[in-house]
């Protein structure tokens, strides 16, 4: 019995072994790098000086005059999270809003045709996210397919301005991310005991009071794991901002970015990385730590 | 003077369309009364359930009514109804505790939080689950998970109680049990039960009246032993106890066997003479000693308390006898005896088919 044990272990360790090379090399040591940079002086052109200081730490929140050295606050920096942070909470309860009647209506499907609804849900991920991008960017443009069919039935009169805004951008994310919400949900409400609406109406609850009391609680966990794959990845996201926000719309992958290629500061660009990290580290607990909270009391 | 409780009018059910109609409930019309225990009993698929779910609001009828007292409840949302069921699966909501699961119905219905909280300390109490208040469905055993659906649906103290196959889930010691707390909970709470079930045993022990249910109708209603002793045909008389059905052709007074026994029987009215018909014997009306009728004892089966024989007489005919075991276990009959026997005055009855 205990021989069986060790020999399980000992397999089970070496069939590890091939993931935690890969954390350790994809992960932990590009993260340690970024922390080191995230403390050294950048060098002139790009890359870094292997001085020590929280020079960088300094920048993320205030500037400092070129000519008279004199300090303000960076609210510029502050404006971006804060548009990262709306804009990637916007983007959640948009794929929320749609993406729970779309998961709703899939698995209440007859179970033979569910697999179709599903695999169109995946099509989208055949294609490269940049010509997906393009694509919508196609749409809403000033000459777009949008524009031009509401100008020809004279609902507008002037084309809107949709490109190069930050509704534009939560279109494009909203569109990219909604997916990864249908899926987790899809698979809770899969799970779901449809006897329970019944029960749920037996007991005196209408419609709605069955959706908040009992639907939603129960495919809980369906709806925070849907949560933060959308989250997570719209607070630093890079490529859809850049295309469908312009220049001047900027989230805080684009700032990022900027300092590891024009800005020609790499501690700043880290730091900021690391700031990044810490809000949505620091978000997730608050999310789940308040979604898990038991319903009795609430 | 009773007074009804829920009434079904002609209630038909269909489901489907053109070709693929079914119709689940065939013009049905019952009438329950108040405080009844009352037991809908038939084969799967013989639509007590769909009768059920029509009286719960979860389905309206294709045509018919289903009343309330005097309310017509047809079209009303099944969350308007002043009625609870106990599901067969239970249903217990899995993200509440018990108290919780216990409390829905009241809070749902904007019952004053107190009022709520002294309700759901009954409950417990009654189904003996005080300890277990705070407990998730999940960590509870089959038993405790059904006296929590009973206490869930007790709670809002609904005009009906709709039980359906709630004791099919438990082990055969536990349902015992339970047919005694469910008409207990009955009998205290005095609220009218309508239960569905297959089990002829659980009805009879149960129900103050039972309808057997077949192919989308009812076919006889009574008391356990009316439904019992006097099954209005054959289908009844099998579905209900084991029976001996023998075959003969009516005579002045009796029915004459193929062996050419004459048996007595006394719902012989409608019968015409010359006719072929069924009789049924329950087995434990047949008694072996002395009588006009001949057997060979075909084998003998031990059952622990009772004892059951099978006889076959001279035209291949087997009648099943069941005695009471002797305290020695022997009944002295050996294989190959031959034996008289007769039935019970009254015992045989002609059968419709």
């Amino acid at each position: 019995m205990a021989g069986t044990t060790h020999g399980s272990g000992r397999t089970g360790w070496i069939l590890s072994i091939p993931a935690l090379i890969l954390l350790t090399v994809g992960a932990a040591g590009p993260l340690l790098i970024v922390v080191v940079y995230a403390f050294l002086e950048p060098g002139e052109y790009s890359g870094v000086v292997w001085d020590f200081t929280t020079e960088a730490w300094f920048r993320v929140f205030f500037e400092r005059d070129i000519f008279d050295d004199t300090v303000t606050f960076a609210d510029a920096h502050l404006t971006i999270f804060w548009r990262s942070l709306k804009l990637s909470v916007l983007t959640t309860l948009i794929a929320f809003a749609i993406g729970f009647p779309t998961a709703w209506f899939i698995a209440t499907r007859p179970p033979n045709k569910r697999a179709f609804w599903l695999f169109l849900i995946t099509i989208p991920f055949w294609t490269n996210l940049l010509i997906r991008t393009f694509a919508i960017m196609e749409v809403i443009r000033n000459q777009g397919l949008l524009n031009t069919f509401l100008l020809n039935f004279g609902i507008i009169d002037a084309p809107l301005q949709i490109l190069y805004t930050d509704t534009a951008v939560l279109i494009g994310m909203a569109y990219v991310y909604l997916p990864l919400m249908v899926l987790p949900l899809y698979a809770a409400i899969d799970r779901f005991d449809f006897r329970l609406v019944e029960a749920g109406y037996d007991l005196y609850a209408s419609r709605m009071k069955v959706l908040r009391r009992v639907i939603l609680p129960i495919v809980r966990p369906g709806i925070v794991a849907g949560s933060i794959l959308v989250f997570v990845p719209s607070l630093g996201a890079y490529v859809t901002p850049r295309i469908l926000g312009g220049g001047k719309n900027m989230m805080v992958g684009n700032f990022i970015e900027l300092q590891f290629g024009q800005g020609r500061n790499w501690p700043l660009g880290a730091a900021l990385a690391l700031l990044l990290l810490m809000i949505v580290l620091v978000a997730l607990l608050a999310y789940v730590r308040v979604t898990s909270r038991d319903d009795a009391n609430g | 003077m009773t007074e009804a409780a829920v009434e079904a009018r002609s209630a038909r059910k269909e489901y489907g369309a053109g070709e693929k109609k079914v119709r689940a409930l065939n013009d049905v019309s019952v009438v329950i009364n108040k405080g009844e225990f009352f037991t809908l009993l038939g084969p799967s698929g013989c639509g007590k359930t769909t009768l059920l779910r029509l009286i719960a609001g979860f389905e309206s009828p294709t045509a018919g009514m289903i009343l309330l007292g005097e309310r017509d409840i047809s079209t009303m949302a099944p969350y308007d109804r002043p009625v609870n069921t106990v599901f067969q699966s239970y249903a217990l909501f899995p993200h509440l505790s018990v108290a919780d699961n216990i409390r829905f119905g009241l809070t749902m219905q904007g019952t004053p939080k107190a009022q709520v909280d002294a309700r759901v300390a009954e409950m417990l109490a009654l189904v003996k689950l005080e300890a277990f208040a705070d407990r998730k469905p999940q960590q509870l055993s089959g038993g405790q998970q059904q006296r929590v659906a009973l206490a869930r649906a007790l709670a809002p103290a609904p005009e009906v109680l709709l039980l359906d196959e709630p004791l099919s889930a438990l082990d055969l010691k536990l349902r015992k049990e339970m047919q005694l707390e469910l008409k207990r909970l009955q009998t205290e709470t005095g609220i009218t039960f309508v239960f569905v079930t297959h089990d002829q045993e659980e009805a009879l022990t149960m129900s103050d009246r039972i309808g057997v249910m077949r192919d989308g109708q009812i076919l006889q209603i009574g008391g356990p032993r009316e439904i019992y002793n006097k099954p209005v045909n054959r289908f009844v008389a099998d579905f209900i106890g084991e029976t001996n059905v023998l075959t003969g052709t009516v005579e002045q007074g009796g029915v004459r066997l193929p062996t050419g026994d004459v048996i007595a029987v006394d719902n012989l009215d409608a019968a015409i003479q010359g006719t072929k018909v069924s009789l049924a014997v329950r087995p434990e009306q047949v008694r072996i000693g002395d009588g006009a009728l001949q057997g060979r004892v075909a084998e003998t089966v031990y059952f622990g308390t009772d004892t059951h024989c099978h006889l076959r007489m001279s035209d291949d005919t087997e009648v099943v006898a069941r005695m009471q075991s002797p305290p020695s276990g022997d009944t002295g009959l050996q294989e190959g005896q031959t034996v008289s026997f007769d039935f019970v005055p009254g015992a045989a009855r002609v059968l419709e088919d």
